[in-house]
């Protein structure tokens, strides 16, 4: 509390920028042997206990029958991308001002819960049949989909950091006679943004996951059709390519919202609270 | 300038009960005046500062200020909360404008007279730093410039240095008195600290709790300009003596006389 100013930015700077070796190998190299090293074992037993290649397939395997198709699985890939970032999208845009609706007043967020809740308890696997006969055959449900899996914590996220204000903020506010639009803008928003992004991190993962749902039900492209379609002629190789790619997605989409934060909210890393 | 006539605030607490944080307080503020308000936790200090502020209404009594009922915030009163409150994604200079900014009163001397009051308390060159980079007595600082910003002639200040530690705190006070002779204005100050509250005021009211009512008002006459050499003065020993008895009653005043 009482200490004088921190040392000037310099040094810490020039720091980090001897840090780099250490913190590189740590953050990339070692995961990257980590998970070399797991597909080497993988290969290893598929070979040594001559496990069929439709039941488990080995990474070679894996790896020679999904490039053997590669423009098709790249073009399903850009798809459930597709798919995937038009719902996060969707479920920021709805999120955020039912965020805002939600701390507005209690009789709004009493009004507001059940629905909120509704959409979580019901099954979404079992909403989609029933989506793509309101909606029709096509991208639309998919979204929708991928929106009802995502928005949620986003939504309680948002609006936990915006009643996260500390109360005299809010005084001082009230004091300086500010409208309820400025205090959002100037005060709350950019308060909430630690919590926003936390929000935004389930999200995105929780998107890809709503998306491959979608897909499974109601699709002629995307990753989770190319699943559907290869297991369903025992192709078992292609699905797991299908599911590897799946995952380097939701990886890299998760370090580029990690990233955005970085880069546009300096202040907030490190005020953020957990991500589940 | 401010006049309390017989204000009482009774909350609702949640289960039902009344609370009745302020009982038929009558008090009478001048211009320019140096008011602390001192007593033990739970006696209204900060529900009679937020009536001034007009961020709560009495339940029944009256307050003005220049003869104008107090019936919601009013742009020329500057508050200093116990912690500094500032924004962290703002830079020093942005977190002194807020309130002008809040006001829609920004104009092109804003930018200058934020950094002139940065420069009163001893922040020049400090403009462009994040709230992080400063100490809290540096932050308490930035948030007394920030109430100040749009010059108010009524400065409320609700335990501003209760969070720093003893000696910023002494130092926070000897400056709090500098500004207040560069630019004089109605000050409400709520603190738990006796010393301080002697050392700062013309009168300290000291209150007394459940139901908060004013216990009685202290004139201090120690000369201006003051320091804390006026602890070894005997008016100001006599003040912060009845103070104690007020709060204390006679328990803790004097063990050596209380024994006899």
């Amino acid at each position: 509390m009482s200490t004088q100013v921190a040392p000037p930015l310099e040094k810490p700077r020039r720091a980090a920028r001897r840090k780099p070796p250490s913190a590189a190998l740590y953050e990339v190299v070692v995961p990257l042997i980590a998970t070399a090293a797991a597909f080497l074992v993988w290969e290893a037993i598929c070979q040594a206990f001559k496990v069929p290649s439709y039941l488990v397939p080995p990474p070679s395997a894996i790896w020679n029958d999904t490039i053997a198709i590669g423009p098709t699985v790249f073009w399903h890939s850009l798809a459930t991308l597709k798919t995937v970032l038009l719902g996060f999208v969707f479920s920021i845009a709805i999120s955020l001002p039912l965020a805002v609706l939600l701390t507005a007043s209690p009789a709004i967020a009493s009004a507001i819960y059940p629905f909120l809740v509704w959409t979580q308890s019901v099954p979404k696997v079992a909403l989609a049949p029933i989506l793509v006969v309101v909606l029709g055959s096509n991208e639309l449900p998919r979204i929708v989909i991928t929106v009802l899996v995502a928005f949620f914590p986003l939504v309680i996220s948002s609006a936990t950091g915006l009643m996260s204000v500390p109360p005299e903020l809010i005084e001082l506010s009230r004091a300086c006679r500010a409208s309820k639009w400025s205090e959002l803008w100037r005060i709350r928003l950019p308060y909430a943004i630690p919590f926003i992004f936390a929000g935004l991190k389930v999200a995105i993962s929780l998107a890809v996951v709503g998306a491959v749902v979608a897909e499974f039900v109601n699709a002629d492209a995307g990753l989770g059709f190319l699943i559907v379609t290869s297991t369903a002629f025992f192709k078992v190789p292609v699905a797991f390519g299908a599911l590897i790619i799946l995952s380097i997605m939701g990886v890299v989409l998760f370090q580029i919202v990690v990233i955005a934060e970085r880069v546009f909210f300096p202040w907030s890393s490190g005020n953020a609270p957990v991500a589940s | 300038m401010i006049t309390l006539n017989r204000v009482t605030r009774i909350f609702d607490s949640r289960d039902g009960d009344q609370i009745t944080a302020l009982e038929d307080v009558s008090l009478e503020i001048g211009t320019n005046e140096f008011i602390t308000l001192v007593g033990p936790s739970g006696c209204g200090k900060s529900t009679l500062l937020r009536i001034v502020a007009g961020l709560i209404l009495p339940t029944a009594g009256t307050a003005t200020i220049g003869g104008q009922p107090i019936t919601e915030p009013r742009s020329e009163t500057g508050i200093v909360f116990q912690a500094p409150t500032l924004l962290p994604w703002a830079s020093v200079l942005d977190n002194v404008l807020l309130p002008l900014r809040m006001m829609r009163r920004m104009d092109s001397g804003s930018t200058d007279k934020a950094a002139a009051l940065l420069k009163l308390v001893g922040l020049d060159g400090f403009e462009s730093k994040s709230p992080r980079e400063l100490s809290g007595g540096m932050q308490q600082r930035v948030a007394i410039c920030r109430a100040l910003v749009h010059e108010p002639d009524i400065l409320l200040m609700d335990e501003p240095f209760g969070a720093l530690d003893a000696l910023t705190r002494e130092e926070m006070t000897m400056e709090l008195l500098r500004i207040w002779g560069e630019r004089p204005k109605t000050v409400l100050f709520v603190t738990h600290s006796i010393t301080e509250a002697v050392v700062l005021a013309d009168r300290v009211v000291v209150m007394s709790p459940r139901p908060g009512r004013i216990a009685e008002i202290i004139d201090i006459k120690s000369p201006r300009p003051r320091s804390f050499h006026v602890e070894g003065d005997p008016a100001f020993h006599d003040a912060s003596r009845r103070i104690r008895q007020l709060i204390f009653g006679n328990r803790h005043v004097d063990p050596g006389r209380a024994a006899a």
